[in-house]
């Protein structure tokens, strides 16, 4: 075994570099090679960190209609800026996501709003299954560019639904539109699809066959 | 013991033997050829998939393939060219030249060579079983965004994940060897400036490299956990975004089509001034210019989403960085051309392919500046514009630089020369071809064909049926190209040691064909007198 590694070593091998130097270019290789499999493995974790990135520069940006996750607090009104005759259109859609056996709708399609001023709107929601099922609506605005100007006080999509089968209810929404939003900007959707979170309920099952 | 050992070796069941030579093989010139002759087969795969597509594109209407189908081809013609043609074709050839450019007796890390190489079949058999399994292969395009690979993927995309990192891994090792060959191996007196261009632009190439096939690695890594471990990086219902999936794609992604472009920069570099008989205009330019275009890819991702809903602020940035970026890429054009000024030029297979290489690429670098304009690109956006665009950079650009690179060295490989008759009628065939292929697909496009659908409106049926003969005619030409290649290294007239009247380099000091071994002592390099 071993005399066929040598000689597959004597076939295969290549002929080492001038002998002078040949030591102190073998470290050098080595070094060099550590370091480029650093650098690979660091860009390899870099597409993870650009995860973590992304959130936080769209957070920051109100970029890519991503709505703040926290509740906004009413006395960020600056009442002394009130712009008294804008008026802004704020359009309201609900979607489900595949697999979720939700009705889902805005009670209202739209509402005419005065930036600054609180507004309140409802979505109606019905459980179609015959299971207990858990949701959880995730808000996007459109243009992506007008998110951070609009600010939920309360929103159902803070935290998740439960409906028991048949079940069915009004969900609230309180927000206000900054006095800052851009000129340019005289519409905007909100619009909220809900998702199912994890299965669809077990214990309701159960208490059929009770 | 070591005589003992020769004696059992020679003993050997032959194709035993053979297997073992090429499976265990560190020469650099051996990998080489299996880089090359391995990109040729994939070539002829995936140029087969694009056939049938051109025979499905003939006419308006289904006729032959399968809309399913046809979506499977598509997205396999995308990956095998990208991954399996055109890259181990450029890693060949620099596995063939880089150690006798720069008077080196091989590459630095032989076995990794050897193993970077042998990773690739399997990944690639990895890939294209997909086609015989149930659900089929992916289907989803070559850039497999999510939610398309994700939610809707076939099963079978588990098996394309596992093949883009054998891929990666592949390409991040022979990338890797390339550098420390260049850095460490160079002959005394061979200083940066003084290395060929094609050493130059594949240095810079593997720094790209290593810096995105991790991010693809990264990003196909996050699909699978998002299929199977429950994570939600590009699923909005957890918390996540698809959009960030083209954002990680795209910063692989752009870089990537400089990958495919650059070794291609540096073999137009070395070919034009052999037949011009002049040295090459503008060496350093040359080298600041690849450079330059290697930095600027990493911030101009955003131009394949101007349509994503991008803030207006970030399209400018990056359709004026896209832009940008014709300037180096116009001083290299003007470097060719005034190479090429008051030469005493002579048309050889090669230079044909290197001025063809210069025009076309234009061509496609021109429609690149058109796609890169935000007004306008929300037009061109998804249809064959853009693929008339692509094709324009890859086909003439990056697989006519290798054909160059093939009749331009194949005489030092193998020690006879090409048939220079085939040769030229090869060149003019597959240049109408491409031509005949790729040009309608702008008119196609701007008239708003979609791409990657099997099916067209009557408008297009004449666009169409023209790209379809161009295809085939094209596909014919490769055959050709197939038949020179086998001819020249089966035989032919002797080469000369330097073959050509006015190439200058280490390669062509050796003889040819060149040896198994070269510059096991390192050649003496003249002081000073840098390029």
């Amino acid at each position: 075994m071993h005399k066929e590694t040598n000689s597959e070593t004597s076939r295969y091998a290549t002929p080492l570099i001038s002998a002078g130097s040949r030591t102190l270019s073998q470290r050098e290789r080595k070094k060099h090679t550590f370091l480029l499999f650093a650098l690979a493995a660091g860009m390899f974790g870099f597409a993870f960190a650009l995860v973590p990135l992304y959130d936080v520069f769209c957070e920051i940006t109100g970029l890519n209609g991503k709505t703040s996750a926290q509740a906004a607090l009413l006395d960020e009104i600056d009442k002394s800026a009130l712009p008294l005759n804008r008026e802004v259109t704020i359009e309201f859609l609900a979607r489900v996501a595949r697999g979720m056996p939700w009705e889902f709708r805005p009670v209202e399609g739209e509402l005419v709003v005065r930036p600054g001023e609180m507004n309140t709107t409802t979505f109606y929601v019905r459980n179609r299954s015959q299971k207990t099922v858990t949701g959880q609506a995730v808000p996007s605005v459109s243009p992506g560019q007008a998110a951070q100007y609009l600010k939920k006080i309360e929103c159902f999509c803070f935290e998740q639904q439960e409906l028991s089968a048949g079940g069915e209810m009004e969900m609230g929404v309180s927000f206000f539109i900054d006095v800052d939003l851009p000129a340019d900007i005289n519409e905007l959707t909100l619009s909220y699809t809900m998702f199912l979170v994890g299965d669809i309920g077990h214990e309701q099952t159960a208490s059929h066959h009770e | 013991m070591v005589a003992h050992a020769e004696t059992v070796q020679t003993q050997r069941h032959p194709l035993l033997a053979f297997a073992a030579r090429w499976l265990f093989t560190t020469n650099h010139k051996e990998i080489g050829s299996l880089y090359l002759w391995l990109s040729f087969l994939l070539f002829f795969v995936a140029g087969l998939m694009a056939m049938f597509m051109r025979l499905e594109l003939f006419e308006p209407g289904i006729q032959f393939v399968d809309p399913l189908y046809y979506n499977q081809i598509l997205t396999l013609h995308g990956l095998v060219m990208v991954f399996g043609a055109v890259m181990p074709a450029f890693v060949g050839l620099a596995n063939w030249l880089i150690p006798m450019m720069i008077g080196a007796p091989d590459m630095a890390l032989p076995r990794m060579n050897n193993f970077s190489f042998w990773i690739l079949p399997f990944a690639f058999t990895l890939l294209l079983s997909s086609l015989f399994m149930e659900g089929g292969a992916p289907n989803f395009g070559w850039t497999f965004y999510a939610p398309l690979s994700t939610t809707y993927g076939p099963p079978s995309t588990d098996f394309f994940i596992l093949g883009v990192h054998l891929m990666g891994i592949s390409s991040i090792m022979g990338a890797i060897n390339i550098i420390v060959t260049i850095v460490n191996l160079r002959a005394p007196g061979m200083t940066y400036m003084k290395m060929p261009l094609f050493v130059w632009t594949w240095l810079i190439t593997a720094f790209l490299l290593i810096m995105v096939m991790p991010v693809l690695a990264g990003v196909v890594t996050m699909m699978l956990t998002d299929r199977h471990f429950g994570t939600s990086f590009f699923q909005a219902a957890g918390g996540g975004d698809p959009v960030l999936f083209q954002h990680i794609f795209w910063f692989f992604g752009h870089p990537e089509v400089y990958i495919m472009i650059l070794p291609g920069f540096g073999i137009a570099s070395q070919i034009i001034p052999t037949f011009s008989r002049k040295k090459l205009f503008g060496y350093h330019s040359m080298v600041y210019a690849t450079a330059s275009i290697a930095l600027l890819s990493f911030v101009v991702w955003g131009h394949h989403m101007f349509t994503t809903g991008m803030p207006l602020i970030a399209e400018l940035f990056v359709m004026y960085a896209t832009m940008l970026i014709a300037v180096p890429t116009g001083v290299k054009v003007f470097n060719w051309v005034a190479t090429m000024w008051r030469g005493s030029l002579t048309f050889e297979t090669p230079m044909l392919f290197a001025i063809g290489f210069v025009m076309m690429f234009t061509i496609g670098g021109f429609s690149g500046l058109m796609l890169a304009l935000v007004p306008a690109d929300f037009q061109y956006h998804d249809t064959y514009f853009v693929v008339a665009h692509f094709h324009y950079v890859l086909y003439p650009g990056a697989i006519f630089g290798t054909m160059a690179a093939v009749y331009y060295w194949l005489p030092k490989w193998c020690g006879h020369m090409y048939d220079e008759r085939l040769g030229k009628i090869h060149f003019w065939t597959a240049t109408a071809a491409v031509n005949l292929t790729f040009f309608p697909m702008h008119f196609t496009g701007l008239a708003g064909m979609p791409r990657r659908i099997p099916d067209y409106s009557l408008q297009f049926a004449d666009f169409n049926m023209v790209s379809s003969i161009g295809a085939w005619l094209l596909g014919l030409t490769q055959v050709l190209f197939l038949y020179i290649v086998i001819k020249t290294i089966r035989g032919g007239v002797k080469a000369t040691d330097q073959v050509w009247e006015g190439a200058e380099g280490l390669e062509w000091t050796l003889p040819s064909p060149a040896p198994r071994h070269t510059f096991e002592t390192p050649p003496v390099i003249a002081q000073g007198n840098e390029q």
